[in-house]
């Protein structure tokens, strides 16, 4: 068998430290305690990432890269901007669903420990690639007429926050009913509160 | 040395204009030397060869021919419809200038009745003017008013046998190959997304804010600058445009944007990219640009 890239084995570092870090939080998790999940020596780890920060924000451009791909594809489909919203909410959810450690580490590390960020990730630098497939989301819905025109932040805080806060409760265990069962109101609240009128 | 080319013969000919252009030429300081080399057989306002009735009634044969301001078939001058006379004109010449952007694209004018003005060789992209065959010896300076050198550069070339590149709407490209936003002292403003909200600030790009249409206008106002000291973008007001077929556009000054994202992107910059980059410049924050060039308080 081939012996994995340093590309594949930072990769598999990364998926790894993903889960230590959303389930124990940034400061909990510390270099020693990756390695040790991983089987690695410390010092091995750190021929990957030179510190802990950097390990951090190479996570965070993967998540945005992920999610990014992922709104690009629905960006990029013949459908109306009411399906693009459901279908935007459907992935978030999947992906809550299928990879948690990603959403909680968005919302749990990247967006609580903003500190621990602001060197090496200015503004939306290392979520631009999600952010910026938002935009573009945003941008073709007013240019065809079926979303309102107004101040990007706001129209973004109202669809990112709802879900980021959804998957947040859900993470709670607050929700009566499994997350997914919410896909459709909360997609049409999205459109109701964003379309033209 | 090669020996002086002899005298152009031009003729200055005005269909529906402001006279914008004919000012503009007056402006040029090399007018005297270029003088030197053409004799007018007939010019609106400086010394010439025929006046209006005069050449109506000739209808001499010409070097260049020059045209300024918008065509309409039925508008009169001298008592000649400009069908017969336009058209009569050009067949008897060697090469046609198209000067400003109401004779290129039917311009400011083309707004008081868009069916019937047009420009010579297009009506705004379509080339459908009335000397759209013979559009192989027109040169297209477009410009709302085009630049005096503009022309010079033109009448050297022709005086001097040169051939001329051009691009789609017959421009020289050694001229309009540019954009109004190379060369413009706000480049790094733009870069890094600091804008100005007021006109003739010295800091500050005028994109999001004005409406600036450099980015999509071609030209070498930054280049070949007006009056030899300044041009609009760098005296701190937005081009609006004027050398496009497009021009002119509606509420000038402000940049349409659908939800904060402007509606049209520098030309040939897709929007993923230019949405990317935007948003990484404008994730920092570059105290010299946010300062005044000049602080009056110190
Ligand atoms: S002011 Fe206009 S031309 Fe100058 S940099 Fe900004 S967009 Fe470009
Ligand atoms: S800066 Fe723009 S509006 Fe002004 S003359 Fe140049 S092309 Fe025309």
């Amino acid at each position: 068998m081939a012996r994995p890239t340093k590309e594949e084995r930072k990769v598999s570092i990364m998926t790894k430290a993903l889960e230590l870090f959303s389930k124990e939080g940034f400061y909990q998790t510390t270099m020693p305690s990756i390695a040790e999940k991983i089987g690695m020596s410390v010092g091995n780890l750190y021929n990957y990432f030179t510190s802990k920060e950097m390990l951090a924000k190479d996570l965070i451009l993967y998540i945005a890269n992920i999610l990014g791909d992922e709104i690009r594809k629905i960006n990029e489909s013949p459908i109306s901007t009411q399906e693009k919203i459901e279908a935007i909410v459907h992935m978030y959810f999947r992906i809550a669903k299928d990879r948690p450690e990603t959403i909680e580490y968005f919302l749990r590390v990247y967006l609580s420990n903003r500190e621990v960020f602001q060197n090496c990730c200015e503004g939306m630098i290392c979520v631009s690639a999600f952010v910026t497939e938002m935009m573009i989301f945003f941008e073709e819905g007013v240019r065809c007429g079926e979303l309102r025109d107004q101040d990007f932040f706001s129209a973004f805080g109202l669809f990112m926050g709802y879900l980021g806060g959804m998957v947040f409760i859900n993470g709670e265990n607050i929700l009566p009913k499994p997350l997914e069962s919410y896909e459709h109101t909360i997609a049409e609240n999205i459109y109701y509160a964003l379309k033209s009128r | 040395m090669p020996s002086n080319p002899a005298k152009l013969r031009v003729i200055w000919l005005q269909g529906i204009t402001c006279n914008g252009n004919t000012h503009s030429f007056l402006n040029d300081p090399s007018l005297g030397t270029l003088l030197d080399s053409v004799e007018f057989l007939h010019h609106p306002l400086l010394p010439c060869t025929f006046t209006l009735q005069q050449l109506v009634k000739k209808l001499p044969k010409s070097d260049i021919l020059i045209f300024e301001g918008a065509y309409s078939a039925s508008f009169e001058r001298a008592g000649m419809a400009m069908e017969s006379l336009l058209m009569t004109l050009a067949l008897k010449t060697k090469h046609i200038i198209s000067m400003g952007s109401c004779a290129s694209f039917g311009g400011i004018f083309k707004e008081n009745d868009p069916e019937h003005i047009s420009g010579i060789v297009f009506d705004k992209e379509n080339d459908s003017g009335p000397l759209r065959d013979m559009r192989k010896k027109v040169i297209t300076l477009s410009g709302c008013p085009a630049h005096p050198k503009w022309l010079s550069f033109t009448i050297d070339m022709i005086r001097f046998d040169k051939p001329i590149a051009v691009d789609e709407y017959r421009r020289p490209k050694e001229l309009y190959a540019y954009l109004v936003h190379n060369g413009c002292l706000r480049n790094e403003y733009f870069e890094w997304k600091v804008d100005s909200e007021h006109f003739g600030t010295k800091e500050g790009c005028l994109f999001y804010a004005q409406g600036c249409q450099g980015p999509f206008t071609h030209g070498s106002c930054n280049k070949i600058l007006w009056n030899e000291v300044s041009s609009k973008t760098r005296s701190g007001t937005p081009c609006v445009g004027c050398t496009e077929p497009t021009f002119p556009k509606r509420e000038l000054f402000t940049t349409k944007t659908y939800m904060s994202i402007p509606s049209e992107m520098p030309i040939g910059i897709p929007k993923r990219s230019y949405l990317a980059l935007a948003g990484a410049a404008k994730s920092f924050h570059i105290k010299r640009l946010e300062e005044r060039l000049i602080d009056d308080h110190t």
